[in-house]
């Protein structure tokens, strides 16, 4: 399995980060390796095996629709790196 | 009389007869810390005020007659990923390195009305990524047993503050092998609990499917009277499974002659190191002659549990870790030039290697076009995995296993090569793909007088059957402990 830098910045996108071209450099080679042992599993036959994303079965949880008390602003925006007016603040995304 | 060496039953019993106070055995911990925690680097952070004013309440408690919890003025460590109020809860990461959540996570809140007493947070691998501690961007833990060894991963600072007395227990959290890979470098007792046995709220998520917390313990009594404490449904988690659970502690009966145990294996094949197969195979035989059936078995499918672990943690893992934006919480980089700059700005500066690498993966194989042949076809084999497992189980209570293929490894030995601190996970991952219970005890030392762990797998939710188990076995096993 090859992956080029092109595709690790591609991914890296995908993921948000940004990336040296170094570190890119050196994630095509670490991804690489571990994709490559990943594909050990194609050793397998898996048609028509349901695939498992949970390991006990669960249905959906249903609850009664109960109002109870909520957090106080104040306790939620006293960790916001930037906050204001009790709002968390971003850079302008609508000119 | 040492109290910090002392277990939490005995802890209990003192405290409970009045022979000592909560603040006596409280400061003797934190003596401890101060003695010891130069060298070991357990802690994120330690809350010695908070710890003697919580061991005052409970001694307050005490001596007004007031009911008290079953842990009542117990000195112990949660892992950095579990959310207590208003005390930082960094998951190792410096893009939590100011984080004070505004509310417990369930098990935190459980332990304080059991009147535990929170004496500080356990370092860990920066999100739980890791096998060795080495990627807390705080501080390098160490092995009490050999400073220049690793204490394991991801739970190494659990561990480590456990084995080097400076808590009388500790939790962790175990979505490879986290709780139980450390238990065994550190020669501790710790328990991955059936997935959905114990809440996971307020638990900071690596892989959701995967991640429980369990206990971590001085012995198999602790991690029996732990598992009560904190096991159960909770509302704030509906992966949380509602059932009945016994109390954990009268299952220890001494008695484990209709225990039938399976070895498999696979698991002592090649890359496992001789003297923890020996050591191994000498828990079983110990169990045998105590009265328990054991015979080998086959589980072929467990050298595809790793691949289809990584896949899906690290899937599960890059969803997870959206979070982490520089808005809500936490470290926001100071130059960006819009806001997805921010965001990319701010995960670039705020998380470790590790963590990208894994957050690539999972991003990889979630991509269009790779979804099928990583993600989906992990979950097949997941499927495949678990049959295996039950295959096995209609014949056995229990598997026996070798809980890591070598005892612990040197600081800085095997960070060069991702692949390769990953293959380290071999005997634990498949656990965590199941879904089941695994107990990890000290079997024995090697000749570097390092600790040995054995696994013992159970059923689902056959917690009792593998406590009762180890709790047999550890009476067979001298205990040494580490030279500080």
């Amino acid at each position: 399995m090859k992956i080029s830098k092109e595709e690790v910045f591609h991914v890296a996108k995908l993921a948000r980060l940004n990336l040296t071209d170094s570190e890119a450099e050196k994630l095509s080679i670490d991804m690489e390796s571990i994709i490559g042992f990943a594909d050990k599993l194609n050793e397998l036959d898996t048609e028509g095996v349901v695939p498992t994303a949970h390991a006990i079965p669960v249905s959906n949880a249903f609850r009664e629709d109960e109002v109870v008390p909520s957090y106080e602003n104040e306790l939620i925006i006293q960790n916001a790196p930037h906050a204001e007016d009790g709002c968390f603040v971003v850079p302008r995304v609508v000119e | 009389m040492k109290f910090y060496e002392l277990t939490a039953h005995e802890v209990r019993d003192l405290i409970k007869n009045k022979e000592a106070s909560s603040v006596e055995v409280t400061k003797s911990v934190l003596e401890r810390i101060d003695a010891v925690e130069d060298k070991i680097e357990s802690y994120v952070t330690v809350l010695k005020d908070e710890a003697i004013a919580q061991a005052e309440k409970v001694d307050k408690k005490i001596a007004s007659g007031e009911e008290t919890g079953a842990l009542a003025g117990v000195p112990m460590a949660l892992k950095d990923n579990m959310c207590t109020k208003n005390i930082l809860t960094t998951c190792s990461s410096k893009m939590l390195y100011n984080f004070k959540p505004p509310y417990n996570a369930t098990v935190a809140e459980k332990l304080q009305k059991s009147d535990a007493v929170l004496v500080g947070k356990a370092n860990m691998d920066e999100f739980a990524m890791g096998s060795s501690t080495e990627n807390s961007y705080f501080k390098k833990t160490k092995n009490p047993y050999d400073l220049t060894k690793v204490p394991g991963g991801s739970s190494g600072g659990s561990a480590a503050c456990v084995a080097a007395d400076e808590a009388i227990f500790s939790l962790g959290s175990d979505t490879g092998g986290s709780i139980r890979q450390p238990a065994a470098f550190c020669g501790c007792v710790g328990l991955k609990p059936t997935y959905g046995a114990v809440s996971r709220f307020g638990l900071i998520a690596f892989a959701s499917s995967l991640d429980q917390i369990g206990p971590m313990t001085k012995d198999v009594e602790d991690c029996a009277l732990i598992l009560n404490e904190i096991v159960g449904h909770d509302k704030n988690d509906s992966t949380s499974v509602k059932r009945e659970y016994p109390d954990f502690t009268k299952a220890l009966t001494g008695d484990v002659s209709d225990i039938k145990i399976g070895v498999p294996d696979e698991y002592f094949g090649e890359g496992i190191n001789c003297e923890v197969k020996d050591a191994v195979l000498g828990a079983v035989k110990n169990l045998e002659n105590s009265g328990a059936k054991a015979d080998s078995c086959a589980l072929p499918l467990n050298e595809y549990a790793l691949p289809a672990y990584y896949m899906i943690s690290s899937a599960e893992a890059s969803s997870n870790l959206a979070r982490f934006d520089g808005v809500k919480y936490g470290f926001r980089a100071e130059k960006f030039e819009n806001l997805i700059d921010l965001y990319a700005q701010t995960r670039s500066e705020g998380f470790g290697d590790e963590v990208k690498r894994r957050i690539m993966i999972g991003t990889y194989a979630l991509s269009s076009g790779y979804y099928d042949a990583y993600y989906k076809k992990a979950q097949q084999v997941r499927t495949l995995v678990m049959q295996d497992f039950e295959k096995a189980f209609e014949k056995y209570d229990c598997l026996i296993t070798p809980t890591a293929p070598m005892t612990a490894f040197g600081i800085g030995e095997k960070t060069s090569d991702p692949l390769q601190m990953y293959l380290a996970d071999i005997c634990t991952v498949s656990v965590n793909i199941a879904g089941l219970p695994a107990i990890v005890i000290p079997c024995g030392y090697d000749k570097c007088g390092m600790p040995i762990g054995v696994q013992i797998i159970g059923k689902p939710f056959g917690e009792a059957d593998i406590l009762r188990t180890a709790h047999l076995l550890e009476k067979t096993i001298t205990k040494i402990r580490p030279n500080l």
